[in-house]
């Protein structure tokens, strides 16, 4: 069932898309309707009218998954599910002609000859006007110039129409000729072509983790595929063509002799270790710049024209044989399309980034799945589940040996025969480091429970020992004044700043996390329940002295209920707060938890993981503060009525 | 119960930052037999609210001495009850809860605290709210649970401070009513508060009239019309001559106190 529903994505995609549309649509109908016929008798600025209303969540909701599912190229899968591999095929033909528009000012500005001719005749002039001529003899120098003038001369003879070879120009013209061939193919249609039985055996776009199938599946794609296969060919003919004018070979042997007994030179003399480097240095730079120009790889401007021409052609041709396809490319998948690079082809833009809403649920289904031997679950922790819990470990947990270790008398020795009878300390050493058996009790798991725990186990803490004090601190003189420096002076640190010290004390499991919670919830929670209790009214107070109160009593029953709302509210902070601060702690460090889970996305970058724990912490943080209001609704009916 | 007695009593307020002293109340002289009704006016500063926080043992006096019956008055306690202007009720507790705090404080039986609770939400005229948040009250009915709250500790004395000044002309002549049938019914002695003159003289069996700077009681009236409020409706008390020329003299009175510290200041 799961899998037929991850292997349907895009049709299950469709179907919501249409429902998204519908809802959208109704609940402007619907939202349009009551807005008339409230608007008589109501008036601008009442707080009444922003009551109800939600058909206006539904039309929000529904407006917010259709753009998802537009960014993250969502619609296009649903609707056009060949548009990618027939995209995928049309980057194979642009990959293969990529070599030559590389030498075109398709894709950049200039032709490439331009940009080798005017960058290497800049750096010629700037490396003869720092010739270091200490460091050379007049005879070397003479040498020097010589190569300068020979690089010089080689540009300008390259650059000459008239100095192109007969054989080059032939072989431009039947790059030109083939290209327009291709054109010609395009042109002609698909007619006949068929996708092979291994294409047709792919699985469809996304469902597998290179996300567009690689061969073609339609016969607009094989057409697409079959070109490419030619087109690269032609390719490698265009970029073995070399200008090879008669005369540049023996400018370039005379060249190269001179530098080859400069270099001798610098081997044989005993230049002191300055100059030779010097020299080295000055005689490499030059080497390097003669080497770009021996290749011929420089034609003349007016000889590539033909090819270029070609191309336009090719990429009009391209364009024709799209056809509706352009129009899917440009409004359906935003961003740069489908790229094919090596033996993958991916999608740019921002589906890259944002994954489809079904690939994440697809996702948050893997990792629900309990089974971790079937591939749920994340690094072998479930995402939520349950397990059986050994009572001796929470014994362990709890009672510390050293306890054991303070009682009376000491512990047993082995007697004379080598063997062993253990006494009462013995036993409690046992019992107190979990090596008895106690049985076994149902647990809950995985990484959303870890992070759950760490929050709840601080926000406990953190209640427990900051309600009471700063309840105190509302009420007496000396808690306030002896506690309030050392604890101001701690509470504006972010939490943060803190983590590296404390994972350093107390390690990376939980209780460093939970340690490093508890002083962000203390600190909340210690400063609510101090304005709730200083805040009580003097009035409420002299009452409760008249009716005969005790200051135990004053303090349960007056002062505690009145902080209540502040501490209420605290708590709420609290969460949000706990919340944001798990998640970077368990990032910093730790192998569970939804803070761990995007932490590891991150490194891979799976941004439908990243995306998933994203989901997971907005429901958890949601369903914390439904929670709260919930219990601030119920245990404080009276807040801002007294 | 016993009569309230008030000996040289004085009152310093010192500013802890510039030394200055305001003499709040000076050389406060009286004495209080049990059920006597006092009502206490005076214009702001003179120190009426001073005078009713160190009877109730919010404060401590600076000097002099006041006792209630043989004991020296030093700090709270359950035989001096006190209302106060909002009511100060717990909102977090229900009426009942309320009613009952103090008898709950001294853990007191709870069937006979439910009895008293019955009894006294029937007097003051709020049988059946046992269960209603204060929350949801009126400004009335909480005053109503204030007093229900202060008479059901039984104390000697009754201290209100301002007790009906958040109330409406209509609801406060119903309370002014209800507060002399408890005093009637219960014989307690009773401190009232006021800004009010009518009200001063309709609540005073006797009335002191204090005055700023230092404060000090400037003038002592007895008067019949609390007596009488107890037979007639207060409204035809008000049309009495006599009524009206003593409020007149005594608005004149503060109204020229009042004159004096604005030139004053």
């Amino acid at each position: 069932m799961l899998n037929w529903i991850s292997f349907h994505r895009a049709d299950i995609a469709a179907v919501i898309i249409i429902g998204l549309v519908i809802a959208f649509i109704w609940s402007i109908y619907v939202g349009r309707k009551e807005t008339i016929l409230r608007e008589t008798d109501e008036v601008f600025g009442d707080p009444e009218r922003t009551k109800g209303g939600w058909y206006w969540a539904v039309c929000g909701m529904s407006a917010l998954m259709l753009v998802w599912f537009f960014f993250s190229w969502g619609m296009a899968r649903a609707y056009f599910p060949n548009a990618a591999n027939e995209l995928c095929q049309i980057g194979k033909l642009n990959e293969a002609v990529s070599p030559i528009k590389a030498t075109l000012p398709i894709e950049s500005r200039y032709y490439k000859s331009t940009d080798i001719v005017v960058r290497n005749n800049e750096q010629l002039d700037a490396l003869y006007a720092r010739l270091p001529a200490d460091a050379f003899t007049a005879s070397e120098i003479a040498q020097l110039d010589s190569i300068y003038n020979t690089s010089k001369g080689l540009i300008t003879l390259y650059s000459d129409p008239a100095n192109l070879a007969d054989e080059a120009l032939r072989q431009f013209d039947a790059v030109a000729n083939q290209l327009d061939g291709i054109s010609d193919r395009l042109r002609a249609g698909p007619d006949g072509l068929v996708p092979s039985a291994e294409a047709s055996d792919q699985p469809p776009w996304g469902v597998t983790e290179d996300e567009i199938p690689i061969l073609a599946t339609s016969p607009r794609g094989v057409l697409f595929d079959n070109v490419a296969v030619d087109a690269a060919v032609i390719a490698k003919s265009y970029t073995s063509v070399r200008n090879m004018p008669d005369e540049a070979g023996a400018m370039i042997a005379d060249a190269k002799a001179d530098i080859a007994s400069l270099k001798d030179a610098n081997k044989s003399s005993a230049f002191d270790e300055a100059t030779a480097k010097t020299r080295n240095d000055y005689l490499k730079a030059v080497e390097r710049i003669f080497r770009r120009l021996d290749d011929g790889l420089i034609f003349p401007a007016e000889s590539l024209v033909g090819v270029h021409a070609a191309i336009d052609r090719l990429d009009d041709a391209i364009g024709d044989a799209k056809g509706s396809l352009s129009f899917v490319d440009a409004v359906f998948m935003p961003g740069e399309g489908v790229v094919k690079s090596r033996t993958i082809c991916t999608e740019q833009g921002s589906a890259r980034w944002l994954p489809k809403p079904t690939d994440v649920i697809a996702t948050l289904g893997r990792l629900a799945n309990p089974n971790t031997d079937e591939g749920g679950g994340f690094k072998g922790t479930t995402l939520l589940w349950w397990k059986w819990l050994a009572i001796a470990d929470v014994v362990d947990f709890l009672i510390p040996d050293g306890l054991v270790d303070m009682l009376p008398g000491s512990y047993g020795t082995h007697d004379a025969t080598g063997a062993f009878d253990p006494n009462y300390k013995d036993k409690l050493l046992a019992f107190a480091s979990g090596e008895v058996s106690l049985g076994y009790v149902p647990m809950l798991d995985g990484h959303i429970w870890d992070s759950l725990f760490r929050v709840l186990v601080a926000l406990a803490l953190g209640i427990l020992i900051g309600v009471p004090l700063g309840i105190y601190m509302g009420v007496s003189r000396f808690f306030k004044s002896f506690f309030d420096p050392m604890i101001e002076l701690y509470r504006p640190v972010p939490p943060l700043a803190w983590a590296p010290l404390i994972l350093t004390i107390f390690g990376i499991q939980d209780d460093g996390k939970i340690f490093l919670l508890f002083r962000v919830v203390f600190a909340i929670m210690w400063i609510s329940a101090r304005t709730g209790a200083s805040g009580t009214q003097l009035s409420k107070i002299r009452a409760s002295h008249s009716l005969g109160a005790s200051n135990r009593q004053i303090l349960k029953n007056v002062i505690l209920p009145n902080a209540l709302p502040e501490i209420l509210t605290g708590a709420r902070i609290a969460i949000g707060v706990c919340w944001g601060t798990l998640v970077a702690a368990e990032m910093l460090a730790g192998t569970t938890g939804i803070g761990f889970i995007e932490n590891v996305a991150r490194t891979v970058s799976d941004y439908e993981l990243i995306w998933v724990t994203i989901l997971i912490m907005g429901l958890l943080g949601l369903a914390f503060d439904l929670f709260m209001r919930l219990m601030i609704a119920k245990l404080i009916p009276w807040r801002g009525k007294g | 119960m016993a009569d309230l007695v008030c000996s040289d009593l004085c009152m310093t307020f010192t500013n802890p930052q510039t030394g200055a002293a305001v003499e709040a109340l000076k050389d406060i002289n009286f004495t209080l037999k049990k059920g006597e009704l006092l009502s206490v006016l005076g214009p702001s500063g003179c120190g009426k609210t001073t005078l009713l926080n160190v009877v109730a043992g919010f404060l401590n006096q600076t000097s002099g001495s006041l006792k209630l019956g043989e004991n020296e008055i030093k700090a709270p306690g359950v035989e001096r009850g006190m209302v106060f202007q909002q009511g100060a009720l717990f909102e977090w507790l229900p009426v009942s809860k309320n009613v009952d705090f103090g008898l709950r404080m001294k853990n007191e039986d709870k069937a006979k605290s439910a009895e008293l609770v019955e009894k006294w939400l029937d007097i003051v005229g709020l049988a059946g709210f046992d269960d209603t948040p204060t929350y949801q009250l009126s400004a009335v009915m909480k005053q109503r649970v204030a007093l229900a709250r202060c008479l059901v500790n039984d104390p000697d004395v009754i201290l209100m401070d301002e007790p009906l000044g958040a109330l409406d002309a209509l609801t406060r002549e119903k309370m002014q009513s209800l507060i002399l049938e408890l005093w009637k019914e219960t014989g307690k002695t009773i401190i009232i508060i006021t800004h009010s003159v009518e009200e001063a003289l309709l609540l005073g069996e006797r009335l002191f009239v204090m005055a700023p700077r230092p404060g000090r009681i400037h003038k002592e009236y007895n008067l019949p019309f609390a007596e009488q409020g107890l037979t007639t409706s207060l409204r035809d008390i008000k049309q009495q001559p006599d009524f009206g020329a003593v409020r007149e003299e005594i608005l004149t009175m503060i109204w020229d106190m009042e004159e004096e510290i604005m030139s004053g200041a």
